[in-house]
Formats: C-alpha cells, structure tokens, sequence
C-alpha cells in the first residue's frame, strides 16, 4: 500500500512538470452554464489528496460548511451547504470543477467562495491577517488541487 | 431565578450528550431580578429580512449562558469594578473625575441604550467611547483613550452594566441617518477573498454550524463581551475586526468611520433587545 502510494507521487509529481505549461489561468476558465469541461492541469486528480483538501482548515475546509460521512473522523462538519454526501451521482464532473472554480457561476450569489479566482474583490486581504493584499493574487486552491478535489466529489456516490 | 437553574439542568440532563449545543429558548434574568430580552420582533427597518432578533446568549452553551445568569460568575463584572475606580479618579488638567460631574454611576442608566448616537455639538455620530473621550479631552483635559483599550473598554463596561434590562434604542433617522445607510452599505459588502458579507453569516446563517461555531446574529447588545476564548473583555469594533479578517480583507481599523457606522447600523438591527453587556461569550 505505501509503496503503491509513494510510486503514484513520484509519477504525479513527474507528471506535473510536463504539465505545467498546460495549466489554465484563472483568468482563462471557459464555463459553460457553470460546468468547466477542461482539465485545468491534464493531469488527473488524487482522490486521496482531493480528500486532505477538502478537511483541511488551511486548505479547502469544505467541511466548515458541508458535511460529508465518508469524512466522518475529521471534528465539526458545518451545516452551511448541503451536504455532500452522493455528489458523484448528482454532478458531472465537470460540472463538479465548475463549482469549484467559482460556485457562484452554478448558484447565482453563492455563499459557497470561489476558489479559482483571482479578481475582483472588494478590500482583498493577505490572507488572514487582516492586512492589505500585495503583489500577484493566488487561488485559494491551484490548479492540481481542484482537480484532486473533483476526482475526491466524483468517489462519493450513494 | 430558581427556576431557570432547574429547567437548565432538566434540559442538560435531557441532552447532556450534546452539551456543547445551545439552549436557543432559554430565558435570561440576572441575578434573578434583571429581566433581559433576548428575543423579540424584528425592528419594523428590517422586517423584510428577518422576523425576530436574538441575542448572541442564546446561541451560547449552556455553561457559557450560566456564566452570565449571576454577576459573581461573570468575568466582565471584573472589568465594571475596574471602570468604578476609573470613575471616581481625578485625571486630566482640570482635576476632575467622571464622578464630579456625573455623579453615581447609576446616574447614566439609559445612557448606553441610545449609543451610538448623534451628537449636535459635535455634528457627528458619537458611539459610547467617542462621548467619553469627548469629556476626557474637553472636559478634563486629558489625554482620549484609544480605541477599545483596557480603560475605555471598562467604562463603556460599566456604564452598560447600569442600563441592563433596558431596550436598545437606536435612532437611525434625522443627522444620522446617512451614517446608518453607510453601515448598512458594509453590512451586505461581501468581502475579502472569501466573498462574505455580515449578512451571509448572521442573516442567513443564523443557527448554523461553521465548522465549530454555532452562528449567532451578530447582535451587539451584549457587548462589551467577555470571551471565554482570550479571557478578557472585547469591544465591539474590535470584534468587527476579527469577523471581517477572517473573510480573507483588508479590515478596517477600530474607531474608523466604518465601524462606527457599522456599529450604528449593527445597534440598530438589535433595537428592542435588551441591553446586556458585559455579557459572556465563547
Ligand atoms: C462558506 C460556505 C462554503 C464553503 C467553505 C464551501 N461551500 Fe460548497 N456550497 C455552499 C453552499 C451554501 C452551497 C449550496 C449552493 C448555493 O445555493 O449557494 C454549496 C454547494 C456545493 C456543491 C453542490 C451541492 C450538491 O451536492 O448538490 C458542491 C459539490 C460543493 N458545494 C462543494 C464544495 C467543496 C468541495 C468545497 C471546498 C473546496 C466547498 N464546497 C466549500 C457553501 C460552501
Ligand atoms: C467637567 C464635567 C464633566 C466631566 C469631568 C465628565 N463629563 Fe461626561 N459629560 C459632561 C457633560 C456636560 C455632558 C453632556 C454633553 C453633551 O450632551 O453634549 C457629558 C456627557 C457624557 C456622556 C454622554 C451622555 C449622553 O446622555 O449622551 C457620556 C457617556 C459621558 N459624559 C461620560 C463621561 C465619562 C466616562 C467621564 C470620565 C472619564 C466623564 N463623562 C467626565 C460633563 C463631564
Ligand atoms: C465567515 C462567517 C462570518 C462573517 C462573514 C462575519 N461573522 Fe461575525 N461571527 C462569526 C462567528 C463564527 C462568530 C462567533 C459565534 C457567533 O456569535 O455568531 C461571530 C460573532 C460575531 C459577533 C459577536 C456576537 C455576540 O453576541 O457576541 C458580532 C457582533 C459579529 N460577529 C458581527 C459581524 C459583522 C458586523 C460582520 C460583518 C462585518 C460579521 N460579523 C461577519 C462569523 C462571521
């Protein structure tokens, strides 16, 4: 098991290299009624690590709004957004990294924040600080960690 | 008085497994003679988004409402018996106290109530430690304090603990409407890179669970607050601070006109609540 998992990283992180130039900007996203049907990497998503994200707190935090019962170990599941439960079945994937991207392209006015956007906000932050923002904005998740995100939402399947 | 022990106890028996959740019917009394309102209707400006305002202390564990059922259990009357020195202390070039001209404490009962306030004098919105400072600058001639610090943060402590019970009654017309409509405008601002409003999470959100916080509506009507989290008591702007931080902004700083006219506005969706400060938070 480690070492199939070890083996999967080395080839991943292979991978990325040849990918990079692939990588779409958040400025370059190309939606269609809320769904993005491009890979924004090439490179296919880590469930496992799309799982990691999506726990935690300094990354995705998912769970601070969504409850997911795959995810049951990790402490205090919000009751923001639906829960997640089944979100396989009920999204296709690209509709899944379109949500991802920027939500409020599927929900008009979500609270659910973008996390693949790097414009227009109002009063942006260095991160949590509370401080003024300076310098070049990243994406609350990259690109490779949408896409392992998706590839986490597409195993929850009832 | 008795009785809300009895029934508190009941319902943590009931659900002691879930002791953390909140007793969101629960009734306040302090000291068991100090009737506090922590739910009524809605104030008729905001009729439209909600149907009745809570306080803050119904959202709170059942320990932590408690804490602030009896004046020697609560941690912020620490912080009212500081602000009695600071009231009978001579200060300034005039060598005068607040007491010299104000008399007993219990003198500015209501005062709170009201705050923020316009102020003719001054053409401008005062809140509770801009009136203060107003004295301690002109009528002591002494040295403003600065916003939210240990001193200012007790008197405004004190000088709510003596309106307790009494509704919040905000004006949010005439001089000072344009502020209100100022702090409105910031109240349903999505900020930061997290996109989030006041509103998102105390108008809409109320009663949920964000990870581990059980979301209030971000009344002020308690405040200052005692925070069982970093075991001192917190100004209103301060708190504002900390909201807006953690959408991922650039904040505004305590004292700024911002926040005062988000405290105006903020006051005024709690108008008919009672006043309740210094009260107990998590
Ligand atoms: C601050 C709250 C919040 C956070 C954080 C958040 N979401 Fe959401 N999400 C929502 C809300 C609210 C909705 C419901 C859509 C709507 O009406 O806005 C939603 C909807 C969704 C949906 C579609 C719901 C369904 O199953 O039918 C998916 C999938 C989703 N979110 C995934 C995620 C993932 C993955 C993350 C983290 C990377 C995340 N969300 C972070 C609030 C949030
Ligand atoms: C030399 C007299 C004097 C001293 C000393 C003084 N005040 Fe005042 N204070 C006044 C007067 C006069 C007013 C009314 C001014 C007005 O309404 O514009 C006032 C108004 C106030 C108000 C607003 C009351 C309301 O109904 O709106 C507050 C709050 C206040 N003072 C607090 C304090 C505190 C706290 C201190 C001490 C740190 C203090 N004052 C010291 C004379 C004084
Ligand atoms: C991301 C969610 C979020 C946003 C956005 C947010 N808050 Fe809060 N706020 C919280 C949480 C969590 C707490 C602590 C639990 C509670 O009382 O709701 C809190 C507490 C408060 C309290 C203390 C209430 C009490 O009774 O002690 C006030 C006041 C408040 N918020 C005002 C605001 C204002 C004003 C804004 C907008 C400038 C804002 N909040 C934005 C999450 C948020």
């Amino acid at each position: 098991m480690k070492r199939t998992t070890i083996a999967l990283c080395t080839l991943l992180s292979a991978g990325l290299g040849a990918a990079q130039a692939e990588t779409v900007a958040p400025t370059a996203i190309a939606f269609e009624e809320g769904a993005v049907a491009q890979s924004l990497t090439g490179v296919a998503g880590n469930a496992e690590e799309g799982a990691k994200v999506v726990s935690a707190k300094s990354q995705g935090n998912c769970v601070a709004c969504h409850e997911i019962t795959d995810l049951a170990d990790v402490p205090f599941h919000g009751e923001v957004g639906p829960m997640l439960d089944g979100a396989g079945d009920r999204w296709s994937e690209a509709e899944l990294r379109g949500i991802l991207v920027d939500a409020k392209m599927t929900f008009d006015e979500s609270m659910m924040p973008s996390f693949y956007k790097t414009e227009g906000f109002i009063r942006l932050g260095k991160a949590y600080t509370g401080k003024a923002h300076e310098g070049d904005v990243e994406p609350l998740l990259s690109a490779q960690q949408i896409e392992d995100v998706v590839a986490y939402l597409m195993t929850l399947k009832d | 008085m008795k009785k809300g022990i009895a029934a508190l106890v009941a319902a943590s028996t009931i659900f002691g497994a879930a002791a953390a959740t909140a007793d969101e019917s629960a009734e306040l009394t302090i000291n068991g003679e100090i009737d506090i309102v922590t739910k009524t209707a809605a104030p008729a400006h905001l009729s439209d988004a909600l149907d009745e305002v809570l306080s803050g202390w119904r959202f709170r564990s059942d320990q932590t409402q408690e804490m602030q059922m009896d004046d020697f259990d609560n941690p912020g009357m620490l912080g009212v018996e500081a602000g009695i020195e600071v009231w009978n202390t001579v200060d300034g070039s005039k060598g005068k106290s607040c007491a010299d001209c104000h008399g007993e404490p219990e003198e500015m009962a209501g005062v709170k109530a009201v705050y923020p306030k316009w102020n003719d004098q001054a053409e401008q919105v005062f809140t509770l430690q801009m009136a203060t400072n107003n004295c301690r600058e002109n009528a002591m001639g002494a040295e403003p304090w600065k916003y939210d610090a240990s001193d200012a943060i007790n008197i405004e402590a004190l000088l709510s603990s003596v309106s307790r019970g009494m509704p919040v009654n905000v004006a949010i017309d005439g001089p000072a409407e344009a502020m209100w409509e100022q702090g409105k405008e910031l109240y349903y601002t999505r900020t930061g890179q997290l996109e989030m409003s006041c509103a998102n999470c105390h108008e809409d959100n109320y009663g949920n669970m964000i990870r581990a916080d059980h979301l209030s509506q971000g009344q002020i009507n308690g405040f200052p607050t005692y925070r069982l989290k970093n075991t001192k008591l917190n100004g209103v702007h301060s708190r504002f601070k900390g909201c807006v931080r953690d959408t991922r902004a650039h904040t505004y700083s305590p004292g700024s006109e911002e926040f005062i006219a988000l405290e105006l506005y903020v006051a005024s969706r709690g108008n008919g609540l009672s006043v309740e400060g210094p009260s107990v938070r998590n």
